[in-house]
């Protein structure tokens, strides 16, 4: 394999006593599209919740195993600064609405305390606008609160948001679930375009949507990694009998 | 079955259900109406009693300095500074404080024991009477202030702007501080999330997501902490001073419109000095309004649009 981006080394996450994840191991390479897959309530949101470190907020979470990042143990490093490295887009847009366009791009330098110069600003702004395909939409409207955006421009908004503080890892969960048809290829394309800069993980139920998009899958059933390769191989020729059976409606 | 199914209008309440739904209606009319028509019964009844003072004194009495009854000159401003005074300084004294117990009850214990005997002990707080905390200040601020006032070399007088400030400000926290809990409860959590996931910390996501958000409720708050300060009387009167003349700074004795009203109402007797002190109250009850009125404003402009 390629240099890896992410590493997942025998990692498992609980809630209290139950255990979500089991023994997890992944490794995601650099510049590429990797889904994730399962049925709900598999562990997909936890799973990249734990690559940020977000997984730990929730009282009662813990986490075994390791999680690297460009070889770094992300659970030995401040969580701050891993969660400035990683990139994160929520199911339903949440632009910060008490901000302009503008300032939610560069919310991550903002609420880090991060100064920057206005000219540096400004490119910022214009280059993760225009990597996110949002800027001729928004270009003469920056100063504006990004309330009045349509959903797919809000989550754009969001990726925006997300590119600003250039990071690794991008981490999707479930970027359209809550967007139209039209807003979603524009988020598909967008994400085939940005492999390009960053490395992206997508969690998604959308088994169309995983084909289209990602050059590797990882399916994961209640909380086991059960198979994890070359999407087209996966969907065409499974291994596993579970990934057959999601891939053909079983469950899911 | 279908033989046994009944008409839609067997057994039709028909014109009864109409005619009591129409009565409940003409109640809440009735209702509302009243709470509109008592507004301006007070409002008349205060611009009827103060009919003699605006007749003789006009606009002077709104800027006159004087108030001397022996000699019936009448002015308004040392009560209308001494209000505004003491009102202002008291929010800004309490609010830090009323944030910050928002913020703790709010979002960082919103349940267990140390949050709901918290919330209980700011409730108290509020149904504290206010001739109660007119002793405590009387008993324990104005002998502090009169230290802090020997040490800095100004009059010793114990009582005045300062003090009734410090007074109104801590009874006029459970106000502001519960309201702000509650909204700040509210911020959606998904934001809070998204500025976490960027690197926030707990207290950057309060400062720059939180606050901003929960800003107008905060502020809706504020208002109302500031009506209480503006209308408080008995808390105000025994450790203001009482003293008629326009306050030269904080540390000095004064009195505010409601306190004069209920030191001399009693005692006023000539029918221009019963008609001024009326008047005084019409000038608090316009002030109250406006207040009211500019904060429901500001309220609006930065409530924030989802
Ligand atoms: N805060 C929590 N406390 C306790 N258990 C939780 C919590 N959040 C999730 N879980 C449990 O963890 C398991 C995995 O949840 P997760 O959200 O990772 O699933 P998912 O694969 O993302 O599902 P979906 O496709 O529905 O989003 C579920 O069984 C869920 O009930
Ligand atoms: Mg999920």
């Amino acid at each position: 394999m390629e240099s890896e981006v992410l590493k997942v080394e025998k990692f498992g996450a609980y809630f209290g006593d139950t255990q979500i994840l089991k023994y997890i191991n992944l490794s995601i390479p650099e510049n590429m599209v990797t889904a994730i897959m399962g049925p709900s309530g598999c562990g997909k949101t936890t799973l990249i919740r734990c690559v940020n470190r977000m997984h730990e907020l929730i009282t009662g979470a813990r986490v075994e195993g390791r999680i690297l990042l460009c070889g770094e143990d992300v659970y030995k490093t401040n969580p701050i600064l891993v969660r400035r490295k990683v990139g994160m887009v929520f199911q339903k847009p949440n632009p910060f609405p008490t901000m302009s366009i503008y300032d939610n791009v560069i919310a991550g330098y903002k609420l880090n305390g991060i100064r920057l110069g206005r000219g540096e600003l400004d490119r910022i702004v214009e280059e993760s606008l225009q990597r996110a395909a949002l800027w001729d939409e928004v270009k003469d409207s920056v100063h504006r609160k990004g309330t009045f955006l349509s959903g797919g421009q809000q989550q754009r908004l969001c990726i925006a948001r997300a590119l600003a503080m250039n990071p690794e890892v991008l981490l999707l969960d479930e970027p359209t679930s809550a967007l139209d048809p039209k807003a979603t290829s524009r988020i598909e394309e967008l994400i085939i375009e940005l492999k390009e800069y960053v490395t992206i993980v997508l969690v998604t139920h959308n088994i169309a949507q995983a084909a289209r998009v990602s050059d590797l899958t990882a399916f994961l059933y209640l909380g086991e990694l059960v198979e994890f390769g070359p999407s087209e191989k996966l969907f065409t020729v499974p291994e596993d009998k579970r990934t057959e059976e999601y891939l053909t409606g079983k469950f899911g | 079955m279908t033989s046994r199914r009944k008409s839609l209008n067997s057994g039709n309440p028909g014109a009864a259900l109409v005619a009591a739904e129409a009565a409940f209606t003409r109640g809440l009319y009735a209702v509302a109406i009243f709470v509109v028509v008592l507004l301006t019964a007070i409002l008349v009844t205060l611009l009827i009693g103060s009919r003699e003072s605006l007749g003789t004194i006009g606009l002077g009495f709104l800027y006159g300095k004087t108030w001397d009854p022996v000699s019936s000159e009448f002015g308004a401003l040392p009560f209308l500074v001494g209000t505004l005074l003491t009102s202002f300084l008291a929010l800004g004294i309490s609010l830090p404080f009323s944030i910050a117990i928002a913020v703790f009850l709010g979002e960082y214990f919103r349940e267990g024991a140390l949050s709901s005997f918290l919330r209980s002990a700011i409730d108290l707080l509020a149904g504290i009477p206010s001739v109660i905390y007119g002793f405590w200040g009387l008993f324990v601020l104005v002998p502090l202030v009169r230290s802090l006032q020997l040490k800095l070399g100004v009059p010793p007088f114990g009582v005045g702007i300062l003090t009734s400030s410090l007074v109104l400000s801590i009874m006029i926290v459970p106000y502001s501080a519960a309201l702000g809990r509650e909204v700040i409860q509210l911020v959606p959590s998904d934001l809070k999330e998204a500025a976490l996931s960027m690197g926030a910390t707990r207290s950057e996501v309060i400062w720059k997501v939180v606050l901003p958000y929960a800003r107008s409720g905060i502020f809706a708050g504020v208002l109302l902490s500031l009506g209480r300060a503006l209308g408080e009387t008995m808390a105000v009167t025994m450790v203001i001073g009482n003293s008629n003349f326009l306050p030269r700074g904080i540390f000095s004795p004064a009195n505010t419109m409601a306190s004069l009203i209920a030191n001399e109402f009693a005692e006023a007797t000539e029918p221009l000095y019963v008609s001024s002190l009326v008047e005084i109250g019409l000038l608090l009850f316009i002030v109250t309004t406006l207040v009211n009125i500019i904060g429901r404003q500001i309220i609006k402009r930065t409530a924030v649009e989802v």
